[in-house]
């Protein structure tokens, strides 16, 4: 009952639409801080920031096409992204990018329909697939955050602003998971896991491993700002620990938060495509760009052999990656000009 | 000297103990016995059989004790064997570690230097359109996934054009160069675009400081300022950060030694992945840890060594 109301394609959609309003929101809540506004006047000059943000943008959206789900018309559902892709033909096998024939057939049977990028064993359209593959990254990266952010910051707050015992408690366990090697942790814990191989475990191994850099980052950015006058004033009016770290530490550590989560990313994004390569990741059958350049490795051995499967994941991953990077990169020297 | 020494081994075995737990609790909580006994033993694996495994492994004692016999094990070396090939960890993990290094030591010393000189460069060409091109090509090295590297330079390099063996390791001799040439290039590779970033933003902090200013109102040309006074300053930061990364040599690079088919500890942990080896895995863990650790505490000696300013007290 639970599990049919939570597989409910109205209810994913409802929750997918929620956690893109929760971002929406909290960036707007941002927005109203004068050092955000600052930064944002900075941002505006930078050309290449601008261009990374609209690429980030437009995965996003593509993303979210292939997420949110309506009802199809024979029973069952499919996607945004699969209406619009409705009219690309499916071929039987390997076909080169706009060839005519398909690859293997002596006879040189023809394609049917045009595929800008070719197709792959299966015959499905290699571009539709890497536009698909955007939702596994999507929905890793998203949860992946949804764990970590919300942990290390406040964390780290914690301990910046209690120190002593707290401080002592959240350094231990942090300098406790940094002494593992991360890419081993991550095997242990999806191996380990009751629940199995998927993209809901990998998330929550990669959230419960990549906390500590954010923590360790908000820590000692909440210990500056604690000897601040403005806390030491708002001490002394009275004001409780609790509204303290949620009226002016938090406001003032946000920032880093925004920057380190965009940068994370870019390395949640990076983390999937190899732990699916390592056979610990996004299960069979799912697109995901980790999956098609694995693939891509007995293609690029074959003969005549197919080139456009592996390039279409890699530039479309490398597209996501580079942007992020440069978004963030931008981010922080417009949040922080003189240190950049 | 000593006694902050003693002081910091100290520190280290509460987090060993801390990292200890995380394994037990991953290898012996989060995973029955009898689940693990059914994927040791297969289908034939039930009933009695079972339980005798369980037994024989003290899975059906209490936990405490069970942490206790474990944490035993541990101290003592014994690390048991894999599930799959059967084979005594202790020898497959020593056997590996030699091909992992014939890799990454030479890959790790070709991005030391190939960063260090990028980063210097960059400093002395700093905020002109040479180096922000620099910083972005190095982001973009950054972000290639390692396999990409790795399956495009063996399709054109080693398979399309026959300049190198695509796979194996060769025997030792002049013949393994020619195996481990291109894997070294690559491990190069993967380490350059970060390691320039990180360098160029150090050599920058460092060129904001006085004496920099002193150096360059004496007259100093702006090489020799770069050469003699950033480099030698910089490089402490450098070394202590390098020293930290050590640890992941011995490990070995997972991706680029099981795609080149290189048999050392980064191809023994991709083959334990993928046939679900558990205890190849939890050792690695261990064993990783405790090299983090070590590596950790020389750090931490280095900067105490090489920094003055530090007070071990």
């Amino acid at each position: 009952m639970v599990s049919a109301f939570f597989n409910h394609w109205l209810t994913q959609d409802a929750l997918v639409l929620a956690c893109f309003s929760l971002v929406f929101l909290l960036l707007r809540a941002g927005a109203r801080n004068e050092r955000w506004q600052r930064a944002w006047v900075r941002m505006k000059r930078d050309r290449a920031g601008l261009i990374a943000l609209a690429f980030v943008l437009l995965y996003l959206t593509i993303g979210a096409l292939e997420i949110l789900r309506i009802p199809a018309n024979g029973g069952g559902t499919r996607s945004i992204l699969d209406v619009f892709t409705a009219g690309v033909a499916t071929e039987k096998s390997y076909s080169a990018p706009l060839g005519d024939k398909l690859l293997d057939s002596v006879r040189g049977e023809k394609v049917i329909g045009r595929h800008l990028l070719g197709t792959d064993l299966l015959g499905k359209d290699v571009f539709v697939q890497m536009l698909k593959a955007c939702r596994t990254a999507l929905i890793i990266g998203g949860m992946t955050s949804a764990i970590y952010v919300p942990l290390g910051a406040l964390l780290g707050i914690l301990a910046g602003y209690f120190r002593r015992r707290v401080d002592d408690a959240i350094q231990y366990i942090y300098t406790t998971l940094a002494s593992i090697p991360e890419i081993l942790l991550l095997v242990a814990i999806i191996m380990c896991s009751p629940w199995g191989k998927g993209l809901g475990t990998m998330s929550i191994a990669l959230g419960v491993t990549g906390w500590v850099g954010l923590c360790r980052l908000i820590r000692g950015e909440t210990m500056r700002q604690a000897e601040r006058q403005y806390v030491a004033a708002a001490h002394a009016l009275g004001q409780t620990h609790w509204k303290i770290i949620v009226r002016h530490l938090m406001p003032n550590v946000m920032h880093l938060v925004l920057i380190s989560a965009v940068l994370g990313f870019s390395n949640i994004v990076l983390a999937e495509a190899i732990l699916s390569y390592l056979g610990v990741g996004a299960p069979v059958g799912t697109a995901s760009w980790g999956v098609m350049i694995d693939a891509g490795r007995t293609e690029l051995g074959r003969d005549p052999l197919v080139w456009w499967n592996i390039t279409a994941a890699t530039t479309a991953l490398f597209g996501l990656v580079l942007s992020l990077n440069i978004l963030g990169d931008s981010l922080r020297s417009a949040f922080d000009p003189k240190r950049s | 000297m000593l006694s902050y020494l003693v002081r910091r081994l100290l520190y280290a075995v509460p987090i060993l103990l801390g990292v200890i737990f995380i394994t037990f609790l991953l290898d012996n909580v989060m995973m029955s016995p009898e689940s693990k006994a059914s994927r040791v033993l297969g289908p034939k694996g039930t009933g009695a059989v079972r339980r005798e495994w369980i037994h024989n492994r003290g899975l059906d004692q209490p936990l405490p004790k069970q942490f206790v016999n474990y944490v035993g094990n541990l101290a003592k070396l014994e690390f048991g064997t894999s599930w799959v090939t059967g084979r005594e960890l202790r020898e497959v993990f020593l056997k590996g570690a030699g091909p992992s290094l014939a890799i990454t030591i030479p890959g790790f010393i070709a991005a030391f230097f190939a960063s260090v000189g990028l980063a210097l460069f960059q400093v002395f060409v700093r905020n002109s359109p040479l180096d922000r091109g620099l910083t972005l090509l190095s982001v973009a090295l950054m972000s290639v996934p390692t396999m990409v590297y790795v399956i495009f330079t063996q399709a054109f390099l080693a398979l399309g054009l026959s300049y190198f063996p695509a796979y194996g390791f060769g025997d030792v001799g002049s013949g393994m160069l020619r195996f481990i040439a291109l894997p070294i290039v690559i491990f190069m590779l993967i380490n350059l675009g970060h390691d320039a970033r990180l360098f160029r933003a150090i050599f920058l902090e460092e060129m904001g400081q006085d004496y920099i200013r002193t150096a360059q109102a004496k007259g100093l040309s702006n090489a020799r300022v770069l050469g003699v006074h950033v480099f030698k300053n910089g490089l402490i930061a450098i070394i202590t950060l390098v020293v930290a990364e050590l640890p992941r040599l011995v490990l070995g690079s997972l991706l680029i030694e099981s795609l080149f088919g290189i048999p050392g500890l980064g191809n023994v942990l991709v083959q334990a992945i993928q046939t679900g080896d558990q205890p190849v895995i939890m050792v690695s863990v261990f064993l990783g840890s405790v090299l983090y650790l070590g590596a950790f505490i020389l750090t931490d000696i280095l900067y105490a060594l090489a920094d003055p300013r530090i007070r071990l007290s």
